[in-house]
């Protein structure tokens, strides 16, 4: 039997099927998209896929009923920790009217949801980093013991938005976790292209915080890197960047082909790292899962989806005129 | 079960079609939902298509190598069941069947915009000498569009002001028949007033409808041109002060001044037929019979019976006619044909304590004279002296189409004439 | 009532709302010890702490971005740019997501932020202290922005602004901050977001205009009344969205309109305005639409000649209203 490393982190089993399951079923989500986009069903997907041990272990270390988290688009894993359903995501990709993150009006993977503290996102990529150091000096004057999470690419990193949210945060010491989720390809252009320093948590020196680079494919290293965070930060003791590094194992999106840009090799062999197979693998090395309980766990998720496929696919979208309301507060 | 079909998707935000490179099924093959069918290939992309069914490929349509548009149809498939069928539609497409058809359009009665002049459409109207008012518009509540008078002087037959009058006329001489001054024609929109508390709201119906459009087309139509005489009227007032009592107490009815004033104006009439005229658009009608429509006020409107062949009756001939027809008006009895055919107005606005009023001309005459309050004056005689004299204005309005300032003023001038010699001597009431 | 100038009556209202509300708080460059370039926020840092009177770190996307933020968790914050010209680098947080937090979340969350920025030019302030940037903002539905002329309305519009539940962008004109006085009750009052307001009534010509312009066709309304010219003069006091009744209703009241903005001319404010007009009151014009704008430079030069040659002054707006008067 492996090492347990994760009650090392105060997780119990429970905890770590729960991530698991998460995990698979932000994966199993993700594959479904794809079909129902090759289908011609709905019009763009974008993955999660590879990255959902980072996006499932670093929330699983934040306290749900309380922080705030700024996701990017890729980010199913970090949403469904915090209280999406599938059923959810899947009327967003449809864009139907119950869609909880903007009834229709955004793409897939702008996510939002006030009750459970996703913060509404856009297109434009790093305009939330800001905003996750507003909620955080927000928290902070009125004394409440929150923290935000954001969460960007490594191409994002480079946008102004970051470094002076950085910059802000170290200044005013505000409980902020920026977390760089290092999948290599900004679309087309590889890390290389994007930085020139080694690491993403290089940067954290010059706002005054630390930085830390994390596995991004092993969920209890991210749990743990996150949980050190988010405890400095109640601590007052101001905000941590975080780097997880991991693969980008679709395309970019629906829209793009990635075989223009980088080789399949490369894919194949990032693939052996995936961390559903990986986390599956430690799961079980750990007894806590065998093959009759990772099927159990497929089928329930399986079913989830395609209730939530079907569910969606019926449901109506938002009457034309609709589009005219909520500009403004209504009177 | 139910035959379904699989379509090409669209595969990127900017795709429009697809290649299929592969099939990866074949007819007879039984496939489950998001099962890959094909291989296909895009300007952005190359995927596999999935199957929206679970159930028996039954045909493939499009061929290896074939590039269709999205949308259309790659196969067809043996469905188990076929529950997504609606949501396979389109949604502009079920939004738009939602839509009931409107396009029956209603014949378009609304004329609100008839008068609503674009700067577009005044300036051509100018340019071109075009009559508005014989345009039918073709925009909406009836708008003459710039492209209804391109269209018109591109055909060249321009409606000028004098035809429009020809048509005016002809109604006129149907209308007129019928109903005298009260004849209707179309009024312009109504004007944006708002009612505030207190005002009281008087529809316009009836008589009062009758009598506003045929001002409205006199004042609109008719150029009008006003002239004042003042008459000495010291002798008439004498003479008639001198016959009013025994003449009640003989006759029955009163000897009014205005029946001396009526007569004049026929005798005047009789020497300047030119004023006893109809305008007829093209031409004018001098008529041979002198009927003189007289104004009579009730509360509520204003009638113009007329007093026919004036010219031919004595003062006390008209004094009884006028005094009947004033009766009739006043008890409602008065007939349409009470109002017909009259020739040239004479309105008693002095009965009223006016000394001046501009007439609007009962169309189609030529002229309306007002006879105004006589008022006693001090008044420069011939000799230098200064005496009082019971002097009277008379208003003249001409529709200045017909008539010019010259026999207009010879007109009043001969009136003035007869009314200043009317006295005992020279004039018998008989 | 006392007479106060411009730029107080902007101190009181904020001064006014954060002593009635806790969740109201001030940010931005040199606005705390310094209390701003302009003193808008004199004496706050003192009265409420700073904590609640935030000197940022110099950059715009942040002090925009982190006051969005802020209002996300339900705060009212005021932030301000320190010049109107430097609210550039902060426009994708203003446009992407301010203008679109409700819209895109259904309504979901909200975004109740104040920016605040001097603008205007006649300061000898040259191509970027000059600057008039409402036109950029002007067609990004969710924005409002306010304009507002005299001290009155600066203090009623400007606690109207941190109470609403919408972004809005609050320009003050810096020429007016210290030259334009006017009576300002100490009551606690607001004034409507989105109105316009007469400021004038006449029935000869028709100005619609907004902040320092206003004073400008005052001045010149006056001169004019005394050769039998009367001028009525709407003040836009919104620029966006615009008050389109008031717009037509004042149009259609004389039939002749003069727009007066001292931004570019072409796609300004008074290009929208311009538009209602021909729209709504061709069968009540009585002349063309006249504009008087600055030229399609980019901003105005330093040296005076050329200053003079862009500001629209009291000169040119009564020029133009006598030439339309004239028509």
């Amino acid at each position: 039997m492996a090492e347990n490393r994760h009650s090392a982190l105060g997780l119990n089993d429970e905890q770590i099927l729960e991530m698991y399951k998460t995990m698979l079923l932000a994966r199993r989500i993700d594959e479904r998209m794809w079909l129902l986009n090759r289908s011609g069903k709905i019009p763009f997907v974008i993955s999660c896929q590879g990255q959902e041990a980072a996006q499932v272990g670093a929330s699983f270390a934040l306290n749900r009923e309380q922080d705030y988290v700024l996701p990017y688009y890729r980010d199913v894993g970090v949403v469904l920790t915090f209280g999406m359903t599938a059923k959810d995501l899947m009327l967003s990709a449809f864009a139907k009217s119950e869609d909880p993150s903007s009834g229709g009006r955004q793409m897939p993977g702008h996510f939002g949801q006030k009750k459970n503290r996703i913060v509404t996102g856009s297109s434009p990529v790093t305009t939330q980093v800001p905003h996750a150091v507003g909620i955080a000096l927000a928290g902070k004057m009125e004394g409440k013991d929150l923290v935000t999470f954001v969460t960007f690419g490594e191409g994002s990193s480079n946008q102004g938005d970051f470094h002076e949210g950085a910059n802000f945060a170290g200044v005013h010491k505000l409980p902020v976790i920026f977390m760089c989720e290092n999948n290599k390809y900004a679309i087309s252009v590889p890390i290389e292209k994007q930085l020139s320093c080694e690491r993403v948590s290089d940067r954290a020196i010059g706002y005054g915080m630390p930085g830390v680079t994390v596995d991004g494919n092993d969920p209890l290293e991210v749990y743990k890197a996150v949980k050190e965070a988010a405890d400095r930060g109640r601590r007052g003791e101001g905000p941590t960047l975080i780097e997880t590094v991991s693969y980008r194992l679709t395309p970019h999106s629906s829209d793009d082909d990635d075989r223009s840009y980088r080789a399949p090799d490369e894919v194949a062999e990032a693939k052996t790292k995936d961390p559903i197979i990986t986390f599956g693998a430690y799961l079980k090395e750990a007894g806590i899962m065998d093959d009759k309980l990772e099927k159990e766990i497929n089928d329930e998720v399986m079913n989830i989806v395609n209730e939530a496929t079907e569910y969606a696919e019926n449901a109506p979208y938002a009457p034309p005129e609709y589009a005219m309301k909520h500009v403004y507060a209504e009177q | 079960m139910s035959i379904q079909q699989i379509t090409m998707p669209q595969l990127g935000e900017s795709v429009t079609e697809g290649t299929i490179s592969k099939w990866l099924v074949k007819p007879g093959d039984k496939v489950n939902k998001y099962d890959p069918l094909a291989e296909v290939m895009t300007d952005k992309v190359n995927a596999e298509i999935p199957s929206s069914f679970t159930g028996i490929i039954k045909e493939l349509i499009a061929e290896e190598g074939d590039t269709l548009e999205v949308g259309e149809i790659i196969c067809s498939i043996e469905a188990e069941e076929s529950g997504a069928e609606l949501s396979d539609r389109d949604p502009e497409q079920i939004s738009q069947e939602k839509k009931t058809p409107t396009n029956e359009k209603s014949e378009d009665q609304n004329q609100s915009n008839k008068t609503r002049y674009s700067p577009a459409v005044l300036k051509l109207s100018q340019e071109h000498g075009i009559d508005l008012k014989q345009v039918n518009g073709t925009g909406a509540g009836g708008r003459i569009t710039r492209k209804d008078l391109l269209s018109i002087i591109e055909s060249g037959d321009i409606p000028k002001e004098h035809a429009a009058n020809e048509r005016v006329v002809r109604e006129q001489k149907e209308t007129v028949k019928n109903e005298g001054i009260g004849a209707e024609k179309p009024r312009p929109t109504a004007p944006q007033v708002s009612v505030v508390a207190g005002d009281i709201e008087i529809p316009v119906t009836g008589i009062r409808k009758a009598i506003a459009g045929n001002m409205l087309r006199s004042k609109q139509e008719i150029p009008h041109a006003w002239t004042m005489v003042e008459v000495d009227v010291t002798e008439l007032v004498e003479y008639r002060n001198s016959l009013k009592e025994e003449f009640k107490t003989k006759e029955g009815f009163n000897l009014t001044f205005f029946a001396f004033f009526v007569k004049a104006v026929a005798q005047a009439l009789k020497e300047f037929p030119q004023l006893n005229s109809i305008w007829a658009g093209d031409k004018i009608i001098q008529k041979k019979d002198i009927n003189l429509s007289i104004a009579v006020a009730t509360e509520e409107a204003l009638f113009v019976p007329v007093i026919k062949m004036a010219d031919e009756k004595t003062i006390k001939g008209i004094a009884r006619e006028i005094s009947e027809l004033a009766a009739k008006t006043r008890n409602g009895t008065l007939r349409s044909e009470d109002m017909q055919g009259g020739t040239f107005t004479v309105n008693n606005t002095g009965a009223f304590g006016s000394v001046q009023s501009m007439g609007i001309i009962n169309y189609p005459q030529a002229a309306i004279l007002q006879v105004e309050s006589i008022v006693k004056r001090p008044v420069v005689m011939n000799n230098g002296m200064i005496a009082v004299r019971d002097m009277v204005n008379l208003c003249l309005s001409l529709d200045h189409r017909i008539l010019d300032g010259l026999v207009c003023g010879r007109f009043l001038q001969r009136l003035k004439e007869i009314l200043e010699s009317t006295s005992k001597e020279n004039t018998s009431i008989y | 009532m006392a007479v106060i100038s411009y730029i107080d009556a902007v101190t009181m209202a904020i001064r006014e709302e954060m002593e009635r509300d806790s969740k109201v708080f001030v940010l931005g460059e040199d606005v705390g010890r310094k209390g701003g370039v302009f003193k808008a926020t004199q004496g706050l840092y003192e009265q409420f702490g700073e904590q609640r009177v935030i000197d940022t770190p110099l950059a715009e996307s942040a002090i925009a971005g982190v006051g969005i933020g802020a209002a996300l968790y339900g705060m009212r914050p005021i932030a301000e740019m320190q010049f109107a010209d430097f609210i550039m680098p902060a426009v994708n947080q203003i446009i992407s997501e301010a203008a679109r937090i409700r819209y895109r979340s259904n309504n979901d969350w909200n975004c109740p932020i104040v920016i605040r920025a001097p603008y205007g030019g006649g300061v000898h302030g040259a191509l970027y202290h000059s600057q008039s940037v409402e036109a950029v903002f002007a067609n990004q539905p969710g924005l409002k922005i306010v304009m507002p002329s005299t001290p009155y309305d600066v203090k009623g519009l400007l606690k109207a602004a941190i109470r609403d539940d919408d972004p809005v962008l609050f320009f003050e004109h810096k020429r007016a901050y210290r030259l334009i006085k006017g009576e300002v009750p100490n009551d606690d009052y607001v004034l409507p977001i989105g109105k316009a307001d007469v400021k004038r009534k006449g029935e000869d010509i028709t100005v619609i205009t907004y902040g320092l312009c206003v004073h400008f066709a005052l001045q010149a309304a006056e001169k004019l009344a005394a050769d039998g010219i009367s001028a009525h003069i709407l003040d836009l006091r919104t620029v966006y969205p615009l008050d389109k009744e008031a717009i037509i209703e004042a149009a259609a009241k004389t039939g002749k309109v003069l727009l007066i903005t001292e931004d570019n001319k072409e796609g300004s404010i008074m290009s929208e305005v311009s538009a209602i007009i021909a729209e709504h009151c061709l069968f009540e014009l009585d002349a063309p639409i006249q504009r008087l704008a600055g030229p399609d430079i980019p901003a105005m030069p330093y040296a005076p000649t050329m200053e003079k040659f862009f500001m629209v002054n009291p000169e040119k707006v009564e020029q133009a209203m006598r030439e339309l008067a004239e028509f």
